[in-house]
């Protein structure tokens, strides 16, 4: 299962001196972190498609790749007009960062609600929130198991603190965008994102991921957690648009309190591999999430999503809705799993991925499933692949819609469900833009 | 306008349409009547170029042009429209968007300046005035969930919009309540004048009290086996089709169509 010891010996060795910089700048507790999971992750190494849960995702490319872990000073270039086409004007504030580095000089953490704390790590490591990071990061009876985590653990340094205390409503969205961009040697980066919603708390938070230049090569391994306090409720965009050059492996773990509320939605539009997984946990009584996502790929790219739904409690509710765009010689990959415990009674868990394939080399596996051990239950899960309804086409034409029109208006007809549920006009439009640029075509209303 | 010469089609590798010639001159109506089964709507999607209908033999000339040669869209901005039978529904499409999409096309090909959003929006208001369709239907998905009689008014609809040279309305009065058919006829007949021309679809004598067709044809088995005026549709009403289908059967002459 250990594969490319080259490329782990050069993540040592960053690794390493990075030990030693932040000897003394970081609090204790995070560099033994750090080292434990240096260790686990050169024990386990990167998956391998021998893995059941990676064997349609190869990801040989990252581990020969060559990447360097935390390219200080790539980036330096950028002005804040490079970075505002990146920004979701909604947004009221934000943490900005360049190749995993934070960059006060693009962010905005003003316009909070009292007692709302929007910080990157290294503030939050030296402030009053340090014991807010460590109860929740530090977990040493949780070995990771997957080298991809325990890589981003190896490498917890820079990161987003969002932490929303009893009652908060943060009202407008929080927005975490974190930039790639060109340097010397492609980078590694390792964002890690923690929001912690108190009970009564709300927010809204869209984590952004894209490339500053066009077609530039980076490694984005990204975790983030969010745990929902009891009548919590968060609402969370995912967005990625990375270079069609770049790998992005993130994971996204939540854990719902009593009566709290997740909404996930992911949008995924670049990177030639990207690989999202999910776990929400359903931990107490009457909390309720949605997790939902578009994938939108051509050829070259390549979109794994491996999601898990954890009824752990009773009269829980899951809805999860994934579609999928596949145009050219394209590739994704849909595992969605939803686990019900044997105590999760009255559990509603419902889970559909529907794929749209637009051009005949166009691939996808599809695998929803459903793990059942309480009786009183609704569970519905389903997928399909099709390609556009040629009845549908003909209509469309018998208008004298050019026949390119009327695929783009078909597909976006396909994805108009997901696109619709987008709150946040910035990325809606965004999303509009993809599928009809994508796919040559304009279209106003 | 039109004109059909000896047109046969398969689909499937079946024969269906077996030598249908047919005449059609501006400002006409005709309607074809024609057991279930005998080739209405396969002709009507042919016109359209349904891709699955596979022409083996004859021409359609159009205005004097091959219309068999042309892309389905490029007949429709032509001017052809053909109202189905069964509409698809499309979901996530909305109807305001799609019929604005397919003026826009329209316009485009006539060298006209496109309407925005809302320039279109005051037109599909007049145009939905001719056919009395709920506003509440432009801004739902295409048809989707639309009941049988609201999906033949969007029909029309889009014909009030797009303006078509040759209209094919393939039993838009199935599926009417009477109240509606006469609506969506009295529409059909405003939207008509001395230059364009309409082809009805039916199997019902009423339709054609609204709407008055010049010529009457019945299409039986893949052929027009017989065509007269509208007298002829009042004695398919009260005899049905058996003697047509006995005269076919022994190869009689049938009057020669328009
Ligand atoms: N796509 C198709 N695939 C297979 N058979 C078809 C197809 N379309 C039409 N047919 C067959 O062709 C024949 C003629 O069908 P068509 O729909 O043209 O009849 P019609 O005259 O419109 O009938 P109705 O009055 O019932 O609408 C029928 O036997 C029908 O089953
Ligand atoms: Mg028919």
């Amino acid at each position: 299962m250990v594969q490319a010891t080259t490329e782990k010996s050069s993540y040592r060795t960053a690794f390493d001196a990075m030990q030693s910089a932040d000897e003394h700048a970081l609090p204790a507790w995070v560099l033994r972190l750090r080292e434990t999971a240096m260790e686990r992750f050169e024990h386990i190494g990167f998956p391998t498609t021998d893995v059941e849960d990676w064997k349609y995702t190869n990801t040989g490319a990252i581990a020969k790749g060559a990447f360097a872990p935390v390219a200080a000073g790539a980036g330096e270039e950028l002005s804040a007009g490079d970075v505002g086409a990146f920004l979701a004007p909604e947004a009221s504030s934000r943490l900005v960062f360049v190749n995993g580095i934070y960059r006060a000089e693009f962010s905005a953490t003003e316009n909070l609600p009292a007692g709302v704390v929007v910080a990157d790590f290294a503030e939050a490591f030296a402030g009053e929130h340090e014991s807010v990071l460590r109860s929740y990061l530090a977990r040493p009876s949780d070995p990771e198991t997957d080298g991809f985590n325990a890589l981003n653990a190896a490498f917890l340094r820079e990161g987003a603190l969002v932490y929303l205390p009893k009652g908060a409503q943060a009202t407008r969205p929080i927005q975490l965008l974190f930039l790639s961009a060109p340097a010397a040697q492609a980078a590694a980066v390792f964002p890690r994102v923690l929001v912690v919603a108190e009970r009564e708390s709300a927010a809204t938070i869209i984590e952004s991921y894209a490339s500053a230049a066009g077609e530039s090569r980076s490694f984005t391994n990204a975790v983030v957690e969010v745990f929902v306090g009891e009548n919590a409720r968060v609402m969370h965009y995912k967005v990625q648009r990375e270079s069609e050059a770049a790998f992005h492996i993130a994971t996204t773990n939540a854990k719902l309190e009593r009566s709290g509320v997740y909404d996930l939605t992911t949008i995924t539009l670049g990177a030639q591999l990207s690989r999202h997984g999910i776990g929400v946990r359903l931990a107490h009584e009457g909390a309720e999430c949605w997790v939902d996502g578009l994938y939108l790929v051509g050829t070259g790219q390549h979109a794994d999503t491996h999601s898990l739904i954890d009824h752990s409690s009773p009269r829980c509710a899951s809805h999860q809705l994934y579609k999928g765009i596949l145009d050219g010689k394209s590739r994704a990959v849909f595992n969605g799993k939803v686990f019900v415990h044997r105590d999760a009674q009255q559990t509603d868990a419902q889970q559909s991925n529907k794929n749209l394939l637009l051009s005949n080399e166009a691939r996808v596996d599809t695998k929803p499933q459903l793990e059942i051990y309480a009786d009183d239950v609704k569970c519905a899960h389903g997928a399909t692949v099709g390609q556009l309804e040629e009845e549908e086409l003909f209509y469309l034409v018998s208008r004298g819609l050019h026949t390119d029109l009327a695929r783009n208006l078909l597909t976006y007809g396909f994805a108009e469900e997901l696109v619709e549920k987008i709150r946040i006009e910035s990325i809606k439009q965004q999303l509009d833009e993809a599928i009809l640029n994508r796919l040559h075509a304009r279209l106003e209303v | 306008m039109l004109e059909i010469r000896d047109l046969h089609a398969r689909v499937e590798g079946k024969d269906i349409l077996r030598g249908v010639s047919l005449t059609v001159k501006r400002g006409e109506v005709h309607a074809i009547m024609g057991p279930n089964g005998s080739g209405k709507s396969t002709l009507a999607k042919v016109l359209a170029g349904h891709p699955s209908y596979e022409v083996t033999g004859g021409e359609v000339l159009f205005d004097g042009k091959n219309l068999l040669e042309l892309e389905p869209d490029e007949r429709a901005r032509d001017g052809i429209f053909l109202a189905f039978q069964y509409p698809v529904e499309i979901p996530g499409v909305s109807n305001a968007q799609f019929l604005r999409l397919a003026y826009n096309e329209k316009r485009k090909h006539l060298g006209e300046e496109e309407l925005d959003p809302l320039e279109f929006k005051d037109l599909l208001k007049e145009r939905a005035q001719i056919v009395e369709m709920d506003a509440a239907l432009m801004s739902r998905s295409v048809n989707e969930g639309f009941s049988g009689g609201e999906k033949k008014r969007n029909e029309i609809l889009q014909m009030a919009v797009l303006e078509p040279k040759l209209a094919v309305l393939d039993e838009t009065d199935s599926g009417l309540d009477i109240d509606a058919l006469r609506i969506v006829s009295e529409g059909v007949n405003k939207l008509r004048h001395a230059d364009n021309a309409i082809v009805l679809v039916t199997h019902y004598q009423r339709l054609l009290n609204y709407i008055v067709p010049d010529y009457v044809h019945v299409l039986y088995k893949g052929r027009i086996v017989r065509s007269g005026g509208k007298e002829l549709a009042l004695a398919l009403e009260e005899k049905g089709y058996d003697w047509i289908k006995d005269e076919a059967a022994e190869g009689q002459p049938s009057a020669v169509g328009a």
